[in-house]
Protein backbone atom coordinates (compact mmCIF):
# COMPACT_ATOMS: atom_id res chain seq x y z
CA UNK A 1 0.00 0.00 0.00
CA UNK A 2 1.01 3.48 -0.96
CA UNK A 3 2.63 6.13 1.89
CA UNK A 4 1.21 9.71 2.78
CA UNK A 5 3.58 10.95 -0.03
CA UNK A 6 2.22 9.23 -2.97
CA UNK A 7 -1.48 9.91 -2.82
CA UNK A 8 -3.06 12.41 -4.43
CA UNK A 9 -3.71 15.46 -1.99
CA UNK A 10 -7.02 16.00 -0.49
CA UNK A 11 -8.89 12.48 -1.30
CA UNK A 12 -9.04 13.51 -4.83
CA UNK A 13 -9.35 10.48 -6.88
CA UNK A 14 -7.66 11.69 -10.38
CA UNK A 15 -8.47 8.80 -12.83
CA UNK A 16 -11.78 7.69 -13.65
CA UNK A 17 -13.68 4.96 -14.18
CA UNK A 18 -11.86 2.84 -11.30
CA UNK A 19 -14.64 2.25 -9.37
CA UNK A 20 -13.91 -1.82 -11.14
CA UNK A 21 -11.28 -2.06 -9.38
CA UNK A 22 -13.18 -2.74 -5.97
CA UNK A 23 -15.00 -5.79 -5.71
CA UNK A 24 -17.97 -4.54 -4.34
CA UNK A 25 -19.44 -8.49 -4.46
CA UNK A 26 -18.01 -9.46 -1.18
CA UNK A 27 -20.78 -7.43 0.47
CA UNK A 28 -23.68 -9.66 -1.11
CA UNK A 29 -25.64 -11.69 1.47
CA UNK A 30 -28.10 -12.63 -1.38
CA UNK A 31 -27.49 -13.79 -4.94
CA UNK A 32 -29.18 -13.47 -7.99
CA UNK A 33 -29.85 -16.44 -10.16
CA UNK A 34 -30.62 -16.10 -13.90
CA UNK A 35 -32.80 -18.40 -15.44
CA UNK A 36 -32.20 -17.99 -19.70
CA UNK A 37 -35.10 -20.19 -19.91
CA UNK A 38 -37.51 -17.78 -18.39
CA UNK A 39 -35.35 -14.98 -19.85
CA UNK A 40 -37.20 -12.47 -22.59
CA UNK A 41 -33.85 -10.40 -22.64
CA UNK A 42 -36.26 -6.91 -22.14
CA UNK A 43 -32.51 -5.81 -20.34
CA UNK A 44 -34.91 -4.63 -17.51
CA UNK A 45 -32.22 -5.65 -15.24
CA UNK A 46 -29.53 -4.33 -17.60
CA UNK A 47 -31.63 -0.87 -17.11
CA UNK A 48 -32.07 -1.13 -13.51
CA UNK A 49 -28.84 -2.42 -11.91
CA UNK A 50 -27.97 0.58 -9.69
CA UNK A 51 -23.96 -0.75 -10.13
CA UNK A 52 -23.00 -2.51 -13.99
CA UNK A 53 -23.13 -5.77 -12.74
CA UNK A 54 -25.51 -7.18 -15.74
CA UNK A 55 -23.49 -8.18 -18.60
CA UNK A 56 -24.36 -7.79 -22.46
CA UNK A 57 -22.67 -8.39 -25.49
CA UNK A 58 -24.15 -7.70 -28.27
CA UNK A 59 -27.47 -6.40 -27.34
CA UNK A 60 -28.03 -9.40 -25.24
CA UNK A 61 -27.84 -10.37 -21.55
CA UNK A 62 -24.86 -12.69 -20.48
CA UNK A 63 -24.20 -13.52 -16.30
CA UNK A 64 -24.03 -11.74 -13.68
CA UNK A 65 -20.92 -9.91 -13.06
CA UNK A 66 -20.57 -11.72 -9.85
CA UNK A 67 -17.36 -9.67 -8.77
CA UNK A 68 -19.46 -6.01 -8.82
CA UNK A 69 -23.15 -7.65 -7.85
CA UNK A 70 -24.03 -6.46 -4.29
CA UNK A 71 -26.86 -8.24 -4.19
CA UNK A 72 -29.55 -5.83 -3.81
CA UNK A 73 -32.28 -7.60 -5.48
CA UNK A 74 -33.71 -4.54 -7.66
CA UNK A 75 -33.06 -6.83 -11.15
CA UNK A 76 -34.95 -10.01 -9.28
CA UNK A 77 -38.26 -7.40 -8.32
CA UNK A 78 -37.81 -5.52 -11.78
CA UNK A 79 -37.89 -9.11 -14.00
CA UNK A 80 -41.17 -9.39 -15.82
CA UNK A 81 -40.22 -13.18 -16.63
CA UNK A 82 -42.25 -15.23 -18.72
CA UNK A 83 -45.69 -16.59 -18.58
CA UNK A 84 -45.36 -15.78 -14.64
CA UNK A 85 -41.82 -17.78 -13.80
CA UNK A 86 -38.98 -14.96 -12.99
CA UNK A 87 -35.81 -15.21 -15.19
CA UNK A 88 -34.07 -14.11 -11.91
CA UNK A 89 -34.48 -14.66 -8.08
CA UNK A 90 -32.30 -14.41 -5.09
CA UNK A 91 -31.09 -16.89 -3.56
CA UNK A 92 -29.08 -16.61 0.04
CA UNK A 93 -25.10 -16.66 -0.73
CA UNK A 94 -23.83 -20.15 1.13
CA UNK A 95 -26.97 -22.23 0.90
CA UNK B 1 1.60 54.15 -3.05
CA UNK B 2 -1.53 53.70 -1.71
CA UNK B 3 -4.79 55.84 -0.37
CA UNK B 4 -5.06 56.75 3.05
CA UNK B 5 -8.58 56.55 4.37
CA UNK B 6 -10.70 56.43 7.43
CA UNK B 7 -12.42 52.97 7.25
CA UNK B 8 -13.76 50.47 9.40
CA UNK B 9 -12.56 46.91 9.58
CA UNK B 10 -15.57 45.54 7.77
CA UNK B 11 -15.02 48.22 5.07
CA UNK B 12 -10.97 47.91 4.94
CA UNK B 13 -11.79 43.75 4.53
CA UNK B 14 -14.70 44.34 2.40
CA UNK B 15 -12.27 46.16 -0.16
CA UNK B 16 -9.73 44.07 0.18
CA UNK B 17 -12.31 41.09 -1.60
CA UNK B 18 -13.46 43.51 -4.52
CA UNK B 19 -9.67 44.15 -4.80
CA UNK B 20 -8.57 40.29 -4.99
CA UNK B 21 -12.20 39.91 -7.16
CA UNK B 22 -12.68 35.83 -5.73
CA UNK B 23 -14.69 33.94 -8.63
CA UNK B 24 -17.68 33.15 -6.46
CA UNK B 25 -18.65 34.39 -3.04
CA UNK B 26 -21.44 32.68 -0.70
CA UNK B 27 -22.86 35.64 1.76
CA UNK B 28 -24.97 34.93 4.63
CA UNK B 29 -25.58 37.83 7.39
CA UNK B 30 -24.36 37.89 10.76
CA UNK B 31 -23.35 40.29 13.48
CA UNK B 32 -20.48 41.70 13.04
CA UNK B 33 -19.70 40.29 9.97
CA UNK B 34 -22.78 41.27 7.86
CA UNK B 35 -21.37 44.41 6.63
CA UNK B 36 -18.76 42.60 5.05
CA UNK B 37 -21.20 40.79 2.74
CA UNK B 38 -23.28 43.86 2.64
CA UNK B 39 -20.55 46.14 1.06
CA UNK B 40 -19.30 43.21 -1.29
CA UNK B 41 -22.77 42.36 -2.59
CA UNK B 42 -22.77 46.13 -3.59
CA UNK B 43 -19.68 45.90 -5.57
CA UNK B 44 -21.04 42.90 -7.13
CA UNK B 45 -24.33 44.56 -7.78
CA UNK B 46 -22.51 47.65 -9.06
CA UNK B 47 -20.42 45.66 -11.71
CA UNK B 48 -16.67 46.50 -9.84
CA UNK B 49 -16.00 42.59 -9.60
CA UNK B 50 -16.81 39.63 -11.57
CA UNK B 51 -17.35 37.61 -8.78
CA UNK B 52 -20.41 34.94 -8.61
CA UNK B 53 -22.46 35.87 -5.44
CA UNK B 54 -24.25 33.15 -4.08
CA UNK B 55 -27.00 33.71 -1.44
CA UNK B 56 -27.70 31.41 0.94
CA UNK B 57 -29.85 29.98 3.62
CA UNK B 58 -27.71 29.27 6.21
CA UNK B 59 -23.58 29.22 6.97
CA UNK B 60 -23.73 25.60 6.83
CA UNK B 61 -25.15 26.15 2.84
CA UNK B 62 -22.15 28.96 2.47
CA UNK B 63 -19.32 27.11 3.21
CA UNK B 64 -20.85 24.25 1.53
CA UNK B 65 -21.17 26.41 -1.81
CA UNK B 66 -17.95 27.99 -1.05
CA UNK B 67 -16.28 23.55 -0.89
CA UNK B 68 -18.40 23.20 -3.93
CA UNK B 69 -17.38 26.35 -6.29
CA UNK B 70 -13.42 25.91 -4.52
CA UNK B 71 -13.78 22.08 -5.81
CA UNK B 72 -14.70 23.49 -9.27
CA UNK B 73 -11.63 25.08 -9.33
CA UNK B 74 -12.44 28.72 -8.49
CA UNK B 75 -10.38 31.21 -6.19
CA UNK B 76 -13.70 31.58 -3.56
CA UNK B 77 -14.18 33.14 -0.27
CA UNK B 78 -16.74 34.15 2.28
CA UNK B 79 -16.86 35.73 5.83
CA UNK B 80 -18.51 34.64 9.16
CA UNK B 81 -18.88 35.23 12.90
CA UNK B 82 -19.27 33.28 16.29
CA UNK B 83 -22.52 31.20 15.29
CA UNK B 84 -22.15 31.64 11.57
CA UNK B 85 -18.67 30.06 12.17
CA UNK B 86 -20.39 27.11 14.73
CA UNK B 87 -22.84 26.13 12.53
CA UNK B 88 -20.10 25.65 9.64
CA UNK B 89 -18.57 23.11 12.00
CA UNK B 90 -18.30 20.10 9.82
CA UNK B 91 -17.77 22.08 6.73
CA UNK B 92 -14.72 23.78 8.17
CA UNK B 93 -13.10 20.00 7.75
CA UNK B 94 -14.18 18.65 4.77
CA UNK B 95 -12.70 22.55 3.34
CA UNK B 96 -9.41 21.42 4.73
CA UNK B 97 -9.53 18.06 4.20
CA UNK B 98 -10.28 18.76 0.36
CA UNK B 99 -7.08 21.02 0.52
CA UNK B 100 -9.56 24.03 -0.91
CA UNK B 101 -7.60 27.40 -0.26
CA UNK B 102 -11.03 29.20 0.54
CA UNK B 103 -10.61 32.74 2.17
CA UNK B 104 -12.83 34.02 5.07
CA UNK B 105 -12.50 37.06 7.42
CA UNK B 106 -13.42 35.91 10.53
CA UNK B 107 -15.03 38.76 12.94
CA UNK B 108 -14.51 37.39 15.89
CA UNK B 109 -17.49 37.13 18.60
CA UNK B 110 -18.46 35.76 21.74
CA UNK B 111 -20.69 31.94 21.41
CA UNK B 112 -24.05 31.53 22.95
CA UNK B 113 -24.93 31.45 25.55
CA UNK B 114 -26.21 33.65 26.91
CA UNK B 115 -26.38 35.08 23.75
CA UNK B 116 -24.08 38.19 22.79
CA UNK B 117 -22.98 39.60 20.14
CA UNK B 118 -19.18 41.70 21.37
CA UNK B 119 -16.26 40.57 20.49
CA UNK B 120 -13.86 37.88 21.91
CA UNK B 121 -12.18 34.93 20.42
CA UNK B 122 -14.75 32.11 21.37
CA UNK B 123 -15.65 31.40 17.55
CA UNK B 124 -12.16 31.00 15.72
CA UNK B 125 -10.41 29.80 19.05
CA UNK B 126 -12.90 26.77 18.88
CA UNK B 127 -11.83 26.22 15.12
CA UNK B 128 -8.27 25.82 15.93
CA UNK B 129 -8.38 22.28 15.14
CA UNK B 130 -10.60 22.30 12.05
CA UNK B 131 -7.07 22.33 9.27
CA UNK B 132 -7.30 26.06 9.00
CA UNK B 133 -4.82 28.42 8.64
CA UNK B 134 -5.80 31.08 11.06
CA UNK B 135 -4.10 34.87 11.45
CA UNK B 136 -5.24 37.69 13.70
CA UNK B 137 -5.22 41.20 12.95
CA UNK B 138 -4.42 43.82 15.33
CA UNK B 139 -6.55 46.64 13.34
CA UNK B 140 -8.46 47.29 10.12
CA UNK B 141 -4.54 47.79 8.20
CA UNK B 142 -3.77 44.66 9.55
CA UNK B 143 -6.69 42.89 8.62
CA UNK B 144 -6.79 44.40 4.84
CA UNK B 145 -3.20 43.23 5.02
CA UNK B 146 -3.80 39.58 6.12
CA UNK B 147 -6.66 39.25 3.52
CA UNK B 148 -4.63 39.81 0.43
CA UNK B 149 -1.57 38.26 1.99
CA UNK B 150 -4.00 34.70 3.01
CA UNK B 151 -5.29 34.33 -1.01
CA UNK B 152 -1.50 33.99 -1.76
CA UNK B 153 -0.70 31.71 1.58
CA UNK B 154 -3.78 29.21 1.02
CA UNK B 155 -2.96 29.43 -3.07
CA UNK B 156 0.79 28.25 -2.58
CA UNK B 157 1.11 24.79 -4.08
CA UNK B 158 3.01 23.50 -0.49
CA UNK B 159 0.20 24.61 1.21
CA UNK B 160 -3.35 24.46 -0.41
CA UNK B 161 -5.45 24.87 2.63
CA UNK B 162 -8.10 27.31 3.64
CA UNK B 163 -7.40 30.19 5.84
CA UNK B 164 -8.98 32.19 8.33
CA UNK B 165 -8.81 35.75 9.12
CA UNK B 166 -9.46 36.95 12.28
CA UNK B 167 -10.00 40.60 13.86
CA UNK B 168 -11.90 41.53 16.39
CA UNK B 169 -15.95 42.48 16.66
CA UNK B 170 -17.12 45.67 16.89
CA UNK B 171 -13.72 47.26 18.70
CA UNK B 172 -12.20 46.40 15.06
CA UNK B 173 -15.07 45.68 12.75
CA UNK B 174 -16.95 48.91 13.50
CA UNK B 175 -14.49 51.62 14.33
CA UNK B 176 -12.68 54.06 12.16
CA UNK B 177 -9.15 54.46 12.03
CA UNK B 178 -7.31 55.98 9.09
CA UNK B 179 -5.52 53.36 7.09
CA UNK B 180 -4.10 52.68 3.42
CA UNK B 181 -5.24 50.74 1.08
CA UNK B 182 -3.25 49.93 -2.06
CA UNK B 183 -3.90 50.45 -5.70
CA UNK B 184 -6.46 47.62 -7.62
CA UNK B 185 -4.02 47.02 -10.00
CA UNK B 186 -1.19 46.64 -7.50
CA UNK B 187 -3.05 43.98 -5.29
CA UNK B 188 -4.22 42.03 -8.89
CA UNK B 189 -0.94 41.03 -9.92
CA UNK B 190 0.19 40.48 -6.12
CA UNK B 191 -2.40 37.94 -6.03
CA UNK B 192 -2.19 37.16 -9.47
CA UNK B 193 -4.35 33.94 -11.14
CA UNK B 194 -4.91 30.87 -9.28
CA UNK B 195 -4.70 27.60 -11.03
CA UNK B 196 -6.56 25.05 -8.81
CA UNK B 197 -5.04 21.43 -8.55
CA UNK B 198 -8.02 18.88 -9.64
CA UNK B 199 -10.62 21.58 -10.65
CA UNK B 200 -13.99 19.59 -11.39
CA UNK B 201 -14.38 21.74 -14.03
CA UNK B 202 -11.84 20.93 -16.32
CA UNK B 203 -13.64 18.08 -18.17
CA UNK B 204 -11.08 16.66 -19.71
CA UNK B 205 -9.52 15.57 -16.46
CA UNK B 206 -12.47 14.19 -14.42
CA UNK B 207 -11.75 13.59 -10.95
CA UNK B 208 -13.45 12.14 -7.79
CA UNK B 209 -13.82 14.60 -4.85
CA UNK B 210 -14.76 13.51 -1.42
CA UNK B 211 -14.52 9.14 -1.74
CA UNK B 212 -15.07 7.40 1.19
CA UNK B 213 -11.67 6.14 2.44
CA UNK B 214 -11.38 3.91 5.32
CA UNK B 215 -8.56 2.96 8.16
CA UNK B 216 -6.63 1.85 5.54
CA UNK B 217 -5.56 5.10 3.78
CA UNK B 218 -7.04 7.59 6.06
CA UNK B 219 -4.38 8.28 8.02
CA UNK B 220 -2.35 8.79 5.23
CA UNK B 221 -4.44 11.84 4.45
CA UNK B 222 -5.07 13.35 8.07
CA UNK B 223 -0.63 13.44 7.57
CA UNK B 224 -0.66 15.08 4.54
CA UNK B 225 -2.83 17.93 6.21
CA UNK B 226 0.19 18.20 8.82
CA UNK B 227 2.77 18.26 6.17
CA UNK B 228 1.19 21.07 4.28
CA UNK B 229 1.02 23.20 7.75
CA UNK B 230 4.30 22.45 8.46
CA UNK B 231 5.10 24.20 5.09
CA UNK B 232 2.52 27.37 5.88
CA UNK B 233 5.50 29.07 8.09
CA UNK B 234 8.11 29.63 5.28
CA UNK B 235 5.20 30.56 2.94
CA UNK B 236 3.58 33.33 5.35
CA UNK B 237 7.52 34.84 5.37
CA UNK B 238 7.84 34.61 1.62
CA UNK B 239 4.47 36.16 1.02
CA UNK B 240 5.10 39.10 3.72
CA UNK B 241 8.05 39.87 2.13
CA UNK B 242 6.76 39.93 -1.49
CA UNK B 243 4.14 42.29 0.56
CA UNK B 244 6.08 44.51 2.07
CA UNK B 245 8.07 44.97 -1.30
CA UNK B 246 4.12 46.80 -2.60
CA UNK B 247 3.19 48.38 0.72
CA UNK B 248 6.11 49.03 2.84
CA UNK B 249 4.68 47.46 5.93
CA UNK B 250 6.41 44.20 7.41
CA UNK B 251 4.79 40.86 8.50
CA UNK B 252 6.29 38.11 10.52
CA UNK B 253 4.74 35.18 12.27
CA UNK B 254 4.45 37.64 15.29
CA UNK B 255 5.08 40.79 16.23
CA UNK B 256 7.58 41.49 18.87
CA UNK B 257 7.83 44.59 20.57
CA UNK B 258 10.22 45.69 23.36
CA UNK B 259 10.91 42.42 23.90
CA UNK B 260 14.90 41.72 22.98
CA UNK B 261 15.79 42.01 27.17
CA UNK B 262 12.37 41.84 28.67
CA UNK B 263 12.14 39.88 31.84
CA UNK B 264 8.63 40.26 31.96
CA UNK B 265 7.28 38.90 28.65
CA UNK B 266 2.86 39.61 27.65
CA UNK B 267 1.46 37.66 25.03
CA UNK B 268 -1.83 38.53 23.56
CA UNK B 269 -3.74 38.39 20.34
CA UNK B 270 -5.44 41.30 17.96
CA UNK B 271 -6.82 44.50 18.81
CA UNK B 272 -6.24 44.24 22.98
CA UNK B 273 -2.42 44.03 22.25
CA UNK B 274 -2.50 47.61 21.01
CA UNK B 275 -3.69 48.52 24.41
CA UNK B 276 -1.26 46.74 26.01
CA UNK B 277 1.91 48.26 24.19
CA UNK B 278 0.61 51.30 25.44
CA UNK B 279 0.95 50.39 29.07
CA UNK B 280 4.14 48.20 28.21
CA UNK B 281 5.66 51.59 27.19
CA UNK B 282 4.74 53.54 30.74
CA UNK B 283 6.15 50.25 32.90
CA UNK B 284 9.62 51.10 30.45
CA UNK B 285 9.36 54.53 31.04
CA UNK B 286 9.70 53.19 35.05
CA UNK B 287 12.38 51.19 33.78
CA UNK B 288 10.82 47.75 34.19
CA UNK B 289 11.57 45.21 31.67
CA UNK B 290 8.56 44.62 30.16
CA UNK B 291 8.34 43.15 26.54
CA UNK B 292 5.34 41.84 24.23
CA UNK B 293 4.15 39.66 21.56
CA UNK B 294 1.54 39.59 19.70
CA UNK B 295 0.53 36.15 17.31
CA UNK B 296 0.13 36.41 14.34
CA UNK B 297 0.24 33.02 12.95
CA UNK B 298 -2.62 31.18 15.27
CA UNK B 299 -2.50 28.05 12.86
CA UNK B 300 0.27 26.48 12.56
CA UNK B 301 1.87 27.70 15.43
CA UNK B 302 5.50 28.47 15.54
CA UNK B 303 6.55 26.85 18.85
CA UNK B 304 10.45 26.93 18.07
CA UNK B 305 9.90 30.99 17.12
CA UNK B 306 7.80 31.87 19.77
CA UNK B 307 9.96 29.77 22.46
CA UNK B 308 13.13 31.67 21.20
CA UNK B 309 11.47 35.38 20.63
CA UNK B 310 10.26 35.18 24.87
CA UNK B 311 14.03 34.45 24.69
CA UNK B 312 14.84 35.11 28.62
CA UNK B 313 11.71 36.00 29.94
CA UNK B 314 11.56 35.01 34.06
CA UNK B 315 7.83 35.45 34.01
CA UNK B 316 5.73 34.97 31.16
CA UNK B 317 1.67 36.13 31.12
CA UNK B 318 -0.16 35.11 28.48
CA UNK B 319 -3.55 36.76 27.88
CA UNK B 320 -6.45 34.86 26.53
CA UNK B 321 -9.84 36.45 25.13
CA UNK B 322 -11.12 33.22 25.05
CA UNK B 323 -11.79 30.15 27.93
CA UNK B 324 -11.30 26.36 27.66
CA UNK B 325 -13.54 25.97 30.85
CA UNK B 326 -11.75 23.53 33.22
CA UNK B 327 -8.69 24.18 31.01
CA UNK B 328 -6.09 27.19 30.53
CA UNK B 329 -6.77 29.55 27.69
CA UNK B 330 -5.75 28.36 24.39
CA UNK B 331 -3.01 30.69 23.67
CA UNK B 332 -1.48 29.84 26.54
CA UNK B 333 -1.69 26.15 25.84
CA UNK B 334 0.43 27.73 22.51
CA UNK B 335 2.86 29.22 24.66
CA UNK B 336 3.60 26.80 27.49
CA UNK B 337 3.60 23.79 24.63
CA UNK B 338 6.56 25.78 22.71
CA UNK B 339 8.85 26.12 25.70
CA UNK B 340 9.31 22.15 25.48
CA UNK B 341 10.58 22.83 22.01
CA UNK B 342 14.02 24.99 23.92
CA UNK B 343 13.65 23.63 27.43
CA UNK B 344 12.78 27.36 28.63
CA UNK B 345 11.31 27.05 32.54
CA UNK B 346 9.75 30.59 32.90
CA UNK B 347 7.12 30.76 35.61
CA UNK B 348 3.91 31.41 33.39
CA UNK B 349 0.61 33.15 34.03
CA UNK B 350 -3.07 33.13 32.47
CA UNK B 351 -5.65 35.86 32.21
CA UNK B 352 -8.56 35.55 30.66
CA UNK B 353 -9.99 38.69 29.65
CA UNK B 354 -12.69 40.54 27.68
CA UNK B 355 -15.03 38.07 27.14
CA UNK B 356 -18.41 38.98 25.02
CA UNK B 357 -16.65 42.39 24.15
CA UNK B 358 -16.13 43.22 28.20
CA UNK B 359 -13.22 46.39 27.12
CA UNK B 360 -10.11 45.64 28.11
CA UNK B 361 -9.15 48.88 29.42
CA UNK B 362 -4.79 50.09 30.54
CA UNK B 363 -6.29 49.32 34.13
CA UNK B 364 -6.36 45.58 33.22
CA UNK B 365 -3.28 45.49 31.40
CA UNK B 366 -1.55 47.48 34.23
CA UNK B 367 -3.43 44.57 37.25
CA UNK B 368 -1.86 42.06 34.92
CA UNK B 369 2.00 43.69 34.58
CA UNK B 370 1.60 44.13 38.44
CA UNK B 371 1.11 40.68 39.23
CA UNK B 372 3.78 39.52 36.78
CA UNK B 373 6.03 41.82 38.37
CA UNK B 374 5.10 41.14 42.20
CA UNK B 375 6.01 37.10 40.50
CA UNK B 376 9.55 38.37 39.18
CA UNK B 377 9.95 39.43 42.53
CA UNK B 378 9.15 36.43 44.77
CA UNK B 379 9.34 33.97 41.81
CA UNK B 380 5.79 31.82 42.91
CA UNK B 381 2.81 31.90 41.30
CA UNK B 382 -0.12 32.01 43.49
CA UNK B 383 -3.15 31.47 40.75
CA UNK B 384 -2.32 30.46 37.49
CA UNK B 385 -5.64 31.03 35.81
CA UNK B 386 -7.41 34.28 37.06
CA UNK B 387 -9.90 36.41 35.25
CA UNK B 388 -9.34 40.40 34.83
CA UNK B 389 -12.22 42.51 34.97
CA UNK B 390 -14.66 40.67 36.05
CA UNK B 391 -16.45 41.32 39.38
CA UNK B 392 -16.39 39.36 42.49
Amino acid sequence: MKGWRDIPMGGVIPDAGNAVQYNTGSWRAFRPVWKPENCIQCLFCWIYCPDGAVNVKDGKREDFDYLHCKGCGICANECPGKKGQKAIVMVEEGK
Amino acid sequence: MGKKLALTGNQAVATAMKQINPDVCAAYPITPQTEIMQRFATFVADGEVDTELITVESEHSAMSACIGAAAGGGRVMTATSSQGLALMWEMLYIASGMRLPIVMPVVNRALSAPINIHGDHSDSMGARDSGWIQLYSENAQEAYDNVIQAVKIGEHPDVRLPVMVCMDGFIISHSIESMELLPDDVVKEFVGEYRATYPLLDVDHPVTYGPLVLPDYYMEFKRQQHEAMLHVKDVVLEVAKEFERISGRSYGLFESYRLDDAEIAVVILNSAAGTMKDVVDSYRDRGIKVGLLKPRLFRPFPYREVAEALGNAKVVGVLDRADSFGGFGPTYMEVASAFTTNGARPLMLNWIYGLGGRDFMPEHAEQAIQQMVKVLETGEVEVQKDYLGVRE
